[in-house]
């Protein structure tokens, strides 16, 4: 049995545990979802749409988190070189979280959302049915409870601790996670006020803090399977979270040109959201430099890979196709379209799902006792990484496709056609990201076997010669 | 990275560029917050528009519909529905859901009264008044 460094970094496992089932649950409703595109009532009035979507939406946020909660877990006490605060504290807020959100999606799932609404207090504080903060109010006071207790375990052992680059450039991104989340409970009756501000909590998270979260993942995984050496590295981190921050921020503009906002915001938002791919590239040359100055070959090389991967494809998600369609005069046509479905689903595969997975790459085997996998297994997970990673590339391409043709039908041509024949004559590409989604789903399904999959007994050739033991 | 730019200096500029943009974007909402009233057809939404905004939420509408091109990406844009249709078409159309049409994507049936279907439409008219620089960029959504 290998030694984890320190004793607490165990609790990091049923949350990488909790994720990936959550994950699975994640898929399977987004399968739902891409047939109900295009046969328009399967499964009504069991299972409508927009309870599918809140489920798919919902579970990719609290998976996510899972797997953020768990790096934070895992890589603090090593990087401060000291035992966590309280692991009984990260064990009951993991139980907590786990039972809130299963509770959640059963509540989106059993009853219809005006009557959870209803028993769930929305009357006290109106914050429920807008995009991505569907969560009752219990839940959503349940989401600060747990992120406030966390990050007191966090700060805690970082107090006590070796303080690094690594561990306050995570801190500082998960505190922001946490103060953001505030604005999930200002809902004015106001549509446009209650808009501007909605984007703090979902811009804020993703092409903000979040960015620092991932960084500080990267760093970490990069730090211990190349051997680099750790000033390099945290300066890196630093340059690339400076980008994120100082591109993010007024990004933001971005969701401000048609929501009643002044036309100004045309000019903040496109210019700095232009400039928001360069984070994500400063990201992808810094895994390769790294990779390539490596100073050891570390064995794990699925989660090198996964790292790799992570670099590319946040940048082409995040960066390529968010650029595609930031600049006002562009925006104006694609605003709200399959091409926003496109970047959505590249942007948070390639940056968020697959740090999660870099880490939970790294972290899993020796949370298992071993140093890394397998051979077999590592191979197994380097397969479930091209299928996820290849077929989410196609998805967004036949969406970007699919968006292309509805932006000319419905809103370029002389005769401007309604939106359902629009979507009528998508078909083809929504059948074509449906299978693409299949392929996720057996990727994922390798992705889940490779966890139990063991080496071959080695069996020993006729005539070789075993070498003597020494 | 060269060795005359070291760490501490990166971490300067970090901790410096994140605040001062923090500050900027500050300022520019402070200054958006105070132009809305100007944007909107009515400074404080009705009670009316506030009910109809209520029921948008408690039937999560957003999660088939897009609202000013925000939500999902099922069902049309009604941003500016009530100018397409009309009040008389919106409810209508609401209260002979689901259609039922094999194959067609479906809308669920919400049991509204009278009362609730005419906030609905105060609050997509409401909506549809907003200055939102031109968009949609035709009727259609």
């Amino acid at each position: 049995m290998t030694q984890l460094p320190y004793k607490s970094q165990a609790v990091a496992k049923p949350y990488f545990m909790a994720a990936i089932a959550l994950f699975v649950g994640q898929i399977l409703f987004g399968l739902i979802l891409g047939l109900q595109y295009v046969i328009g009532d399967f499964l009504f009035p069991a299972i409508p749409f927009n309870v599918a979507r809140m489920v798919h939406t919902n579970l990719l946020i609290v998976w996510l988190l899972f797997g953020f909660m768990g790096a934070a877990y895992y890589l603090v006490p090593e990087e401060t070189e000291t035992e966590l605060h309280s692991p009984l504290l990260a064990h009951v807020l993991f139980w907590v979280f786990l039972i809130a959100g299963v509770l959640t999606v059963v509540g989106y799932l059993a009853v219809p959302y005006a009557t959870l609404a209803q028993m769930t207090g929305n009357d006290l504080l109106e914050t429920m049915g807008r995009e991505f903060l569907e969560q009752p109010l219990p839940t959503k006071v349940g989401i600060v409870v747990v992120a406030l207790a966390f990050l007191y375990n966090i700060g805690m052992t970082i107090l006590k601790g070796r303080k690094t680059a690594i561990t306050m450039i995570l801190l500082i991104g998960l505190i922001g996670l946490a103060v953001l989340f505030l604005f999930a409970f200002y809902n004015p009756s106001n549509l446009v006020k209650d808009k501007y501000f909605w984007w703090w909590v979902v811009h804020l998270w993703v092409e903000g803090v979040w960015e620092l979260i991932m960084a500080a993942i990267l760093g970490f995984v990069l730090l211990k399977v190349t051997g680099v050496d750790r000033e390099v590295i945290e300066k890196w981190l630093y340059v690339i979270v400076t980008l994120a921050l100082v591109t993010g921020i007024i990004g933001t503009g971005h969701h401000y040109y048609w929501i009643g906002a002044p036309a100004y915001w045309q000019w903040w938002g496109g210019i700095f959201s232009a400039l928001e791919p360069l984070p994500f590239f400063a990201m992808t040359v810094f895994c390769f430099n790294m990779v390539n100055r490596r100073r050891r070959q570390h064995p794990n090389k699925a989660a090198t890979l996964w790292a790799l991967g992570t670099g590319v494809m946040a940048f082409l998600g995040a960066g390529v196709w968010g650029f595609l369609h930031t600049l006002a005069p562009i925006n104006y046509y694609t605003h709200g379209s399959q091409i926003t479905a496109a970047h959505g689903h590249l942007a948070f595969y390639g940056a968020y799902v697959m740090v999660v997975l870099t880490i939970i790459s790294y972290a899993m085997p020796m949370l298992r006792g071993r140093e890394v996998n397998p051979e077999r297994a590592q191979v197994l997970e380097m397969w479930s990484f091209w299928l996820m990673t290849v077929s989410m590339v196609f998805i967004t391409l036949f969406l970007t496709a699919a968006g292309i043709l509805q932006v000319w039908l419905q809103r370029i041509i002389p005769n401007p056609q309604p939106f359902i024949e629009v979507q009528n004559q998508l078909v083809l590409f929504y059948w074509l990201r449906w299978l693409s989604g299949v392929v996720f789903l057996i990727g994922l399904v390798v992705y889940i076997y490779s966890f139990f999959a063991k080496d071959k007994p080695q069996t020993v050739e006729a005539g070789e010669v075993q070498p003597a033991m020494t | 990275m060269s060795a005359t730019f070291t760490k501490a200096m990166a971490r300067n500029i970090f901790y410096g560029g994140t605040v001062f943009f923090i500050l900027l974007f500050l300022a520019l909402t402070f200054h958006t917050v105070r132009q809305i009233p100007q944007r909107i057809p009515s400074e404080t939404p009705s009670p009316a528009v506030a009910r109809g905004k209520a029921l948008w939420e408690t039937r999560n509408c957003i999660g088939c519909h897009t609202l000013l091109g925000e939500g999902a990406y099922f069902a049309p844009e009604l941003g500016n529905v009530y100018k397409r249709r009309g009040a008389e078409f919106i409810k209508i159309w609401i209260k002979v859901q689901p259609t039922q049409v094999p194959g067609r994507r479906q809308m669920p049936q919400f049991h509204f009264t009278d009362q609730q279907l005419d906030d609905l439409v105060e609050f997509l008219k409401w909506t549809s008044e907003i200055n939102t620089e031109n968009w949609p960029p035709n009727i259609q959504g």
